[in-house]
């Protein structure tokens, strides 16, 4: 039986250890912020924050997430109320929106590291989550402003 | 000019394709039902509005009823339903928005619905073409002004007094001579039982005291649930019981199952099933493809089994498609003579007698969508009845192809619509979901069919290839005097049709017969080229291969005369006029050429607006170069300066982008940003690394790692958006699309300006660097 934590609450499986923990995630426990966009951690959509690092969801196993903490967009702040999540609709970031739970959650991750990150940084930072929308100036505006104070 | 014996019921672009059209007659018996009334075509009479629109003209045309699209609680809270596709425009903010305009609602109190698919009850719903603000502006004004009338109507008689002297404002019916006041909430029993009145003597607001509409104030209604994960997408659907499917298709597109073995898939952790789809032969517009499905409790599960499955395929004739060799099919094809679709004067003599002759051919491969959510759908099919939840662009349509492939009557399919993670023309077609109806048909049960990124990828309905081949004759003063374009497509018919090897008409109107340059000499001729794979429409559709050449060629005829690139382009279009092309049933995105004219005044008025804002000619620094391009497309016009910088290895930058648009009257200018600046990075995935390519018969690509978009690190750094403002009554125009086709031609005339290199073949990939 493996045990984990998520959102703050006790969840466990004792199925496949090896299932990725996105289709844990939306198929089992029911939580479908997370998105899956290609499953080969070539895209970012299904970024979650396992203790203080962003991870994507679709290669890690539930096993190996075992015993840690793992936070999904449902979890980042109890009213969405995030920096990033006000941010973002301050610059009114989304397109389709269905990028965006794993653009938060890398945002989110890399403010914990680095609270002020510079623009390079961000963009460097962010580029490891594709938008095929194209939202990506608007992203790191809002990026910056999460970091400078909403 | 193409061979459909039997096109069958074809909607949206596909509709310009066809013959048949739904009588006016039958939309009101269907009607009758729920009391509700139609405007058939013209949408509106001349004499109230300024122009007309191709609304009409659609498949179930367009419905103006407050009680279909309008609800008031006796709390005051409205509800607006939004009866087109979200994905990413806005849409469903803007209509609705457009709607609590004119019925003075307060937006704060309004919720909008999402209305399923039932074109007899909302009209058509078909989410493509750029089409929605440009068919719905008139009618949601309309329904508003409509619901505000009722209301109004409901406070005079309460108040005994001419409905003259009330008026609605803010959520409130006021009666000022007395001061008395009362909401909408409190009106609207009353207000429901008032008759609708007729259109025709509707008064609409005067666009001065527009709070809403124009400003760009509003942010979109998802906003809130996208930032906080509740934004319900396709594959966010959960049913109890639900089982989770994914499917195993025939690698080349018309191949067929020979065998396969399940014991290894059913071996896997949480696989419960493996089963046969049904699969339909090529071309049957967007029937699935059949293969092998494996059902488990969930996707991780079904994706493990499915790459446990052993499976023979017979690959067809399509087994014998290579883009390598296509390509010098194309190629040949483009050098000799072709279908002429529009003739004025004689370009070949023209060409002959030319001082000088420019010559470009430019290729474009195959283009996947790729939007961010594959396809993907539940179904629940129980007896004779199916319900389905899916993002699709067409919920009409997909209402009736579950229909048919199930065998049922339409009025038991229920198709609910989610969001879409993105839709680009892609999910237009609804294979996914008649996959999902299928296997749901077949288990008993509800399930839901996901696709990876490699099989949507593998299985899209992909953006054409093309040759696009323009010689320009110019006289001994640079004047060019002839212009002879040739292009070489398999054309998105052939998903409908076999055998359809000429353009349609709606692909030749899309930047090639509605070429808008003054010259005396033109030439568009149309080559056959055969299909071996699903064509379907792409953001922008044939407009990104014509842009793409015919202003590359403005480019490369700007360096033959050296002159300024922005100067040959304004030559080129010449004075400000109607073009009248000489062309027979000139397709003009379907609307009525009276409304929608190819207007050069507007065309230049763009490209100068560009030049001033994204200062053209401008200093820059070594390495760089500025680059400019126009297009009308969607019957919009746009046009793009790309600053681009290219460092000694060849590696390339966007600093600066530039687009100004003049899309007509429209709603919500924060939005026609957001498109345009998403075109940009559209234009720039496509010039930089878009490449679908087939070897026997099968997608080399497989997922974002071989098949690239950009991505923020390599983003222009900033997009710059100018909105031209509207005239008083210009007709609403596309925006969706039209961002797109300038970018790259803009981009490879920049590229020419900072390194002498011309690209005719796209991607640019390696090209730099050599
Ligand atoms: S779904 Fe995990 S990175 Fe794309
Ligand atoms: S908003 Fe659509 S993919 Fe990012």
């Amino acid at each position: 039986m493996i045990k984990v934590k998520i959102n703050g609450q006790e969840q466990s499986w004792d199925g496949d250890p090896d299932l990725p923990l996105l289709w844990f995630l939306r198929d089992e426990a029911g939580l479908t912020g997370t998105k899956f966009g290609c499953g080969q951690a070539l895209c970012g959509a299904c970024t979650v924050i396992v203790d203080k690092e962003a991870v994507r969801s679709c290669i890690t196993s539930i096993n190996d997430v075992a015993g840690r903490e793992v936070t999904t967009i449902e979890g980042l702040h109890p009213d969405g109320d995030h920096p990033v999540q006000k941010a973002w609709r301050q610059v009114n970031v989304p397109q389709c929106g269905f990028c965006q739970a794993g653009q938060i959650m890398q945002a989110a991750a890399l403010l914990m590291e680095n609270p002020k990150p510079s623009h390079d940084q961000i963009r460097e930072a962010m580029a490891g989550n594709i938008c095929r929308c194209g939202c990506y100036q608007r992203i790191e505006n809002a990026v910056h402003l999460a970091s400078t104070g909403v | 000019m193409n061979f459909i014996d039997k096109p069958g019921k074809l909607r949206g672009f596909e509709k310009n394709i066809k013959v048949e059209k739904v009588s006016r007659r039958s939309i009101l018996k269907g009607l009758g039902v729920t009391g509700g009334f139609v405007l058939a075509a013209p949408v509106m009479t001349r004499q109230a509005f300024a122009y007309e629109t191709g609304a009409g003209k659609m498949p179930h045309g367009v419905v103006v009823d407050p009680r279909v699209f309008v609800a008031v609680a006796p709390d005051g809270t409205v509800t607006i339903l939004a009866h087109r596709s979200e994905m990413g425009t806005g849409v469903r903010t803007s209509l609705p928005l457009i709607v609590a305009e004119e019925m003075e609602a307060d937006w704060s109190k309004v919720r909008v619905q999402q209305a399923h698919g039932d074109e007899v009850k909302f009209g058509n719903q078909d989410t493509d073409g750029s089409r929605s603000t440009r068919h719905y502006l008139i009618p949601m004004r309309q329904i508003g002004a409509s619901a505000r009338t009722m209301l109004e109507q409901a406070a005079a008689k309460r108040w005994n007094v001419p409905a003259t002297e009330v008026k609605a404002v803010n959520h409130e019916v006021v009666h000022s001579a007395s001061g008395r006041k009362l909401g909408f909430g409190e009106l609207a029993a009353d207000a429901a039982k008032e008759s609708v009145p007729s259109i025709e003597g509707l008064k609409l607001k005067d666009p001065k005291d527009f709070r809403y509409l124009g400003k760009g104030q509003v942010s979109i209604v998802d906003l809130h649930d996208i930032t906080t994960g509740k934004a319900r997408y396709g594959a966010d659907v959960r049913l109890p019981g639900m089982k989770y499917a994914v499917i195993a298709r025939p690698p080349v597109t018309g191949g067929k199952l020979t065998s396969f073995d399940p014991d290894a898939a059913l071996k896997v952790s949480g696989v419960e099933k493996v089963m046969k789809v049904q699969g339909w032969p090529w071309p049957s517009k967007f029937q699935p493809l059949g293969g092998v499905a494996v059902i488990a409790r969930n996707t991780g599960a079904a994706i493990k089994g499915r790459d446990a499955l052993k499976l023979v395929w017979d690959d067809g004739a399509n087994g014998r498609y290579n883009s390598v060799a296509y390509r010098k099919d194309l190629e040949e094809a483009s050098r000799k003579p072709g279908l002429v679709v529009r003739r004025e004067g004689d370009a070949d003599a023209a060409l002959k007698t030319a001082d000088k002759v420019v010559t470009g051919e430019y290729y474009l491969p195959h283009l996947a969508h790729v939007s961010m959510e594959p396809p993907v759908a539940v179904a629940d099919v129980k007896g004779d009845k199916a319900e389905i939840w899916a993002p699709v662009q067409s919920p009409g349509g997909t209402r009736e192809d579950v229909a048919k492939t199930l065998g049922i009557p339409e009025a038991n399919v229920t198709v609910n619509v989610t969001l879409l993670g993105g839709g680009f023309g892609r999910k237009s077609k609804c294979d996914f979901a008649l996959e999902a109806a299928l296997l749901s048909k077949e288990l008993g049960a509800p399930v839901k069919v996901q696709w990876t990124r490699e099989d949507d990828l593998h299985h899209d309905f992909l953006h054409t290839v093309s040759v696009e081949r323009i010689e320009a004759g110019l006289d001994k003063d640079g004047k060019v005097i002839a212009w002879r374009h040739r292009s070489v497509a398999p054309t998105i018919a052939s998903t409908f049709a076999a055998g359809a090897n000429h353009a349609a008409a709606f692909e030749l109107g899309m930047g090639l017969v509605d070429m808008p340059f003054e010259i005396a000499n033109i030439s568009c001729e149309n080559p056959e080229a055969a299909a071996f794979t699903r064509i379907g429409w792409f953001r922008s559709v044939s407009n990104i291969p014509r842009a793409f050449a015919v202003q590359s060629m403005v480019g490369e005829i700007a360096n033959a005369t050296g002159r300024d690139q922005k100067e040959t382009l304004l030559a080129l279009i010449g004075s400000p006029r109607i073009v009248k092309p000489n062309v027979k049933d000139l397709w003009n995105y379907g609307e009525p050429y009276d409304s929608y004219p190819i207007d050069t005044a507007r065309l230049r008025k763009v490209v100068e607006l560009v030049a001033e804002k994204g200062e053209w000619g401008r200093q820059v620094p070594k390495g760089h170069g500025l680059g400019i391009a126009v297009h009308r497309s969607f019957v919009s016009y746009i046009a793009t300066i790309v600053e681009v910088a290219v460092d000694d290895k060849g590696k390339l930058s966007v600093p600066r982008v530039d687009t100004a648009i003049d899309c007509g009257t429209y709603v919500n200018p924060e939005r026609i940003a957001s498109q345009i600046e998403g075109a940009a990075i559209m234009g720039l995935s496509l010039a930089k690394y878009g490449a679908v390519t087939f070897k026997d018969g099968k997608v080399q690509q497989k997922n974002f790692d071989d098949f690239q978009v950009v991505r923020m690190d390599e983003a222009p750094l900033v997009t710059n958006v100018h909105i031209v403002p509207p005239a008083p009554d210009t007709p609403p125009s596309g925006v969706g699309e039209p961002g797109v086709p300038p970018f790259a031609p803009a981009l490879m005339n920049a590229i020419f300006a900072a390194t002498g290199k011309r690209i005719r073949a796209l991607p640019i990939g390696k090209q730099l660097e050599a």
